[in-house]
């Protein structure tokens, strides 16, 4: 197989926060990159570019993925949403909220992707454990705030969501 | 529900009618940040903006024989291709020393290397382009030609005559060593009932801020004028040098820091990356990004500690502590780093052993050698995690031996709350400290006794659980005693303007920047509490050197209680300007009058006079109604720098409670407090997460965090796969407890927070560690990180 130029482009068509956007990127272009530099959605955050830190954590078909881990391209048709789109659609308010009152984050890089993983857990419906939730979070890395506020914060509107439902 | 709300102040003498200090006041600028719209550095874009990727030795040390790039330039997007000695026209090295350090030295440094590189990673040529993804193709198309040179790597080596000597003109491998001999410590020693001896390593490790160090330069030649955006600590301090190195007037720069993805003191320093990316903006004549990938991140952001320390405590039956002696030994890589230098660390280590107890003998060497590794230099908590484990990891080695309790022996020296002033036996000055107040405190919060009791039932059970300490003092609220008298330009006061806006409301400008602690919400605090206004009506400005008071920025625990007492002190100002148009609108006299909620008052009643929407619309837009001769004045600026006290020292107590699987090694933290006095308290939910999060650094220290290296300088695990770092799941709950003595050099009266808890977390979770196994007779652990294989070797298990 021939050596493939590394400026391949494409042209993809996807949705994002409910946008229906078509773009000509590189092959090799990162869903992050994209979403950064060709759209400007710049609250997803690149953090370490190999998947371990969960800086660029984003939805994609209604799953959480690494932003850095996945190309652009494979998002051809796909439905993606950001920190941007699920903070204008409502869906993690009280977690922001949450977050904002028990002082949850610090500098706030990791704090887009840390919500968009919180959120993920809290989804599934039902109270978890501390212990579950930081289990849960700990794909996101965060070198502020030590964590507890953190699971402080999410445990607090898992309560609360169960809470409203009874 | 664990959110605990605003509550109300406890009454101090700074209690003012709606007075904020003493609450938890949500920060004012989270929303941008939990809604992805802030605006870090890594996310400005400007018209014609060019990317600059690096090219970077292999190499820990290596003549640089050639640079070919004629097919980069060819390549798709490539602007240009700079090597160290073309940016050298533009911009001048540098040379990271201070004059208190008496005999520091170090070579000059220059943004890009020229003919040797002297570390891997370090950058050997520059490629710009119109991405970053075709700056790093141009940079793979780079021809370097090196010739490897021997690499200095082992500090214990590095000065033997048989050791290359890595600057030539230096001489040898020494960049700073410090000597210190106080009171009678071979006689001390040698009168003990019992001397424990042993060796502390400490590894290097690093920040990892979630955001990489990025820059953004921007030099108009229409205007003379360079505007950089910049994730730093200390915009100032970086004008003064891209200033002084691009043969510039201040005047001419601008540094702007927006928001920082975290910091801790990695994003404090001169970065030769950072310095070439605003030389090329300079040469190229438009703006250049640089934003450090993560590889590039372990490879080049500041390492630290990297320390071993032979030490020695004596000790009596009666549990007195006789005499301290350590001989401290660091490698700092190739350069001390500018402008802080790379000598402070261990001066440090030097100053804060055997800190928090009253014995009076104590000896220290200290001796920082250069070697062909990353640079080290100050991160958060400078020093003081390596002299608090070494100094209570002795007291607890002393305890053991004596078949003393670890909480009794530090009763027993730890200096009494009422002897205050005084001074430590390496002569740092004490205002108030109140060592045994935190601990009786920390006591009845973890419940020892109970801990202790539940500690030996499972032992029966072979569950091996520790408990440790760690007491500490920590250096926060420096004066001009830390870098401007040894001649670095670093702001050490700091400043605020007030300003009354034309709708009643306050705008407030700091010098001092916010990297996520919480300062704006501290600065809002302090002006709303002494102007008089509700906090929702007081809007901070930090991080622009244009529209900011000139300061020394964010670092060494200084924004609370420095750039917080000059926000505290303007507001004051500012009530007082506001007054005096108030009194001649009403005919009244400033002194019968307060502001109050935003609302002129009388004083003695609370009666409401004037709103301050229409004092401001009557000031601003009827001045003419004003009597003759009267001039409102709307602003005021106020600067703090304090005199008093060389440093405003903290302390505090921290427990550790962990269980250690034998089998695996493996340490599981339970539970861990910390008990700490930083003065008044301003926000206490924002302190006590700044302990929180100092404490989870100080346990990455202990049990994970290390830049390994070979024996040929090459870094094994610089990535962060393998570079671990403390995640959700193994991180405990920890609880914090205050105890408050304000520092009179200020009204405020407070201190620093922002680095206690790293100071103390690394030696009592080692402390904990021996101390739950220490009745299967295990070796002392005392190399940092206690990883599962020295913990295993440690129990003979393998």
């Amino acid at each position: 197989m021939s050596e493939l130029p590394l400026n391949l482009a494409l042209d993809i068509a996807l949705t994002v926060n409910g946008e229906q956007v078509r773009e000509r990127v590189e092959a090799r272009k990162t869903l992050v990159d994209f979403l950064r530099d060709d759209l400007g959605l710049t609250g997803s955050h690149v953090g370490c570019e190999h998947g371990v830190c969960g800086a660029c954590t984003v939805r994609v078909d209604g799953e959480i993925v690494r932003g850095c881990l996945m190309l652009a391209v494979q998002c051809d048709g796909a439905m993606v949403e950001t920190i941007e789109g699920l903070s204008d659609s409502g869906e993690i308010a009280d977690l922001q909220l949450a977050f904002e009152q028990r002082n949850a984050l610090q500098c706030g890089y990791c704090t887009p992707g840390m919500i968009a993983a919180a959120q993920d857990l809290l989804k599934r419906g039902g109270v978890p454990s501390r212990d579950e939730i930081r289990e849960r979070l700990s794909g996101n890395y965060c070198r502020c705030t030590g964590y507890h506020a953190i699971i402080d914060a999410v445990e607090s509107v898992a309560q609360a969501r169960a809470g409203g439902k009874q | 529900m664990k959110i605990t709300g605003d509550s109300p102040p406890v009454l101090t003498a700074l209690d003012r009618p709606n007075s904020y200090i003493g609450r938890s006041v949500p920060r004012p600028n989270l929303q941008r940040l939990t809604q992805g719209r802030g605006q870090y550095i890594s996310d400005v874009t400007l018209p014609r903006m060019a990317h600059v990727a690096f090219v970077r030795s292999p190499h820990a040390h290596a003549r640089i024989k050639s640079i070919t790039a004629a097919a980069t330039k060819k390549s798709l997007g490539v602007i240009a291709v700079v090597t160290g000695a073309e940016l050298a026209k533009v911009m001048t090295p540098w040379v990271g020393v201070l004059t208190h350090l008496k005999g520091l030295k170090s070579a000059p440094q220059y943004p890009i290397a020229i003919e040797r590189a002297c570390w891997q990673g370090e950058a050997v040529c520059a490629v710009v382009a119109r991405t970053r993804a075709e700056a790093e193709d141009g940079c793979e198309l780079v021809d370097v030609k090196y010739e490897a040179l021997p690499a200095v790597t082992d500090p214990e080596t590095a000065l033997d005559k048989k050791t290359p000597v890595i600057h030539s003109s230096l001489g040898d491998n020494l960049c700073f060593e410090r000597k210190l001999d106080v009171g009678a410590v071979d006689k001390a020693f040698a009168e003990s009932d019992a001397v424990v001896e042993t060796t502390f390593m400490f590894g290097r490790h690093t920040g990892v801020c979630t955001e990489p160090r990025s820059v953004v330069a921007d030099w108009n030649e229409g205007e003379q004028r360079m505007t950089v955006y910049h994730g730093t600590q200390a915009p100032h301090m970086m004008q003064n040098l891209f200033a002084k190195h691009l043969d510039l007037a201040e005047q001419q720069v601008r540094v702007l820091t927006k928001d920082v993805g975290g910091s801790f003191g990695i994003k404090v320093h001169t970065y030769a990356d950072e310095m070439a990316t605003v030389a090329l903006s300079k040469l190229l004549k438009r703006p250049v990004k640089f934003v450090a990938d993560r590889i590039e991140s372990f490879v080049t952001d500041i390492h630290a500690r990297d320390h071993r320390v032979k030490a020695k405590i004596g000790v009596n039956k009666d549990g007195t502590i006789t005499a301290f002696e350590i001989d401290a030994l660091t490698g700092i890589g190739p350069y001390s780093v500018y402008p802080r230098t790379s000598g402070i660390e261990a001066n440090q280590v030097v100053n804060l052993v055997g800190g928090p107890y009253a014995c009076a003998n104590y000896r220290a060497q200290a001796r920082v050698v250069f070697q062909n590794k990353n640079v080290m230099c100050q991160y958060r908590a400078v020093g003081h995690p390596i002299a608090v484990a070494v100094t209570e990891g002795l007291v607890e080695l002393a305890a053991a031996k004596i078949g003393m309790d670890p909480l009794e022996i530090r009763r027993r020296n730890l200096i009494a709350d009422d002897a205050y002033p005084c001074a430590s036996a390496s002569g740092l000055k004490f205002e108030k400290l109140s060592h045994h107040e935190s601990l009786a405190h920390l006591d009845s919060m973890m419940n020892y006794a109970g801990l202790r009791a539940e500690q030996k039932k499972l032992r029966a059970q072979k569950i091996y659980r520790g408990i440790g300490f760690a007491s500490f003092i920590e250096v926060t609220n420096p004066s001009a005693a830390f870098y401007g008298v040894g001649g670095a330009k670093i702001s050490s006061q700091d400043g605020a303007t007030v300003k009354l806006d034309a709708q009643g409301a306050i705008v407030v400008h700091s010098g001092v920047t916010e990297q996520g602690q919480g300062a704006e919400a501290v600065l809002a605090q302090c002006v709303a509490s002494s102007f008089g206004v509700s906090i929702d009506k007081v809007r901070v400005v930090t991080g622009d050197t244009d529209n900011t008071p000139y300061g020394g920025g964010t670092w060494a625990s200084r924004a609370a209680g420095i750039g917080g007492e000059a926000a505290w002190q303007a507001g004051k100002a500012l009530r007082g300007n506001v007054l005096a148009v108030a009194a001649s609108i009403l005919q009244a006299k400033p002194e019968e009058l307060d502001i109050r909620n935003g609302i002129v008052v009388d004083k003695a009643n609370g009666t409401e006079r004037l709103p301050l929407d229409e004092l401001a619309r009557i000031a601003y837009f009827r001045p003419d109604t004003l009597p003759p001769g009267f001039q409102a004045e709307l602003m005021a600026t106020r600067h703090y720098v304090p005199r008093a006290w060389p440093f405003a020292f903290t302390n505090g107590i921290q427990a550790s409670y962990l269980e250690v699987d034998t089998d695996t090694g493996f340490v599981k933290l339970l539970k861990h407090w910390c008990v700490e006095d930083c003065g008044t308290i301003i926000n206490p939910q924002l302190v006590d997460e700044q302990i929180r999060g100092g404490v989870v650094q100080g346990i990455g220290a202990a049990l994970f965090e290390h830049c390994l290296y070979d024996d040929r300088g090459q870094m094994l695990n610089g990535n962060m796969a393998d570079y671990l770092v403390p995640m959700a799941a193994e991180m405990p709950d920890i609880d914090c407890g205050h105890v408050v003595s304000p520092t009179a050099d200020s009204e405020l009266g407070a201190k620093g927070a922002g680095e206690a808890g790293t100071a103390g977390a690394p030696a009592c979770v080692m402390n904990a560690i021996n101390d739950a196994l220490r009745p299967l007779g295990a070796k002392g652990l005392t190399d940092m990180p206690f990883t599962p294989d020295k913990i295993l070797r440690a129990l003979g298990k393998v």
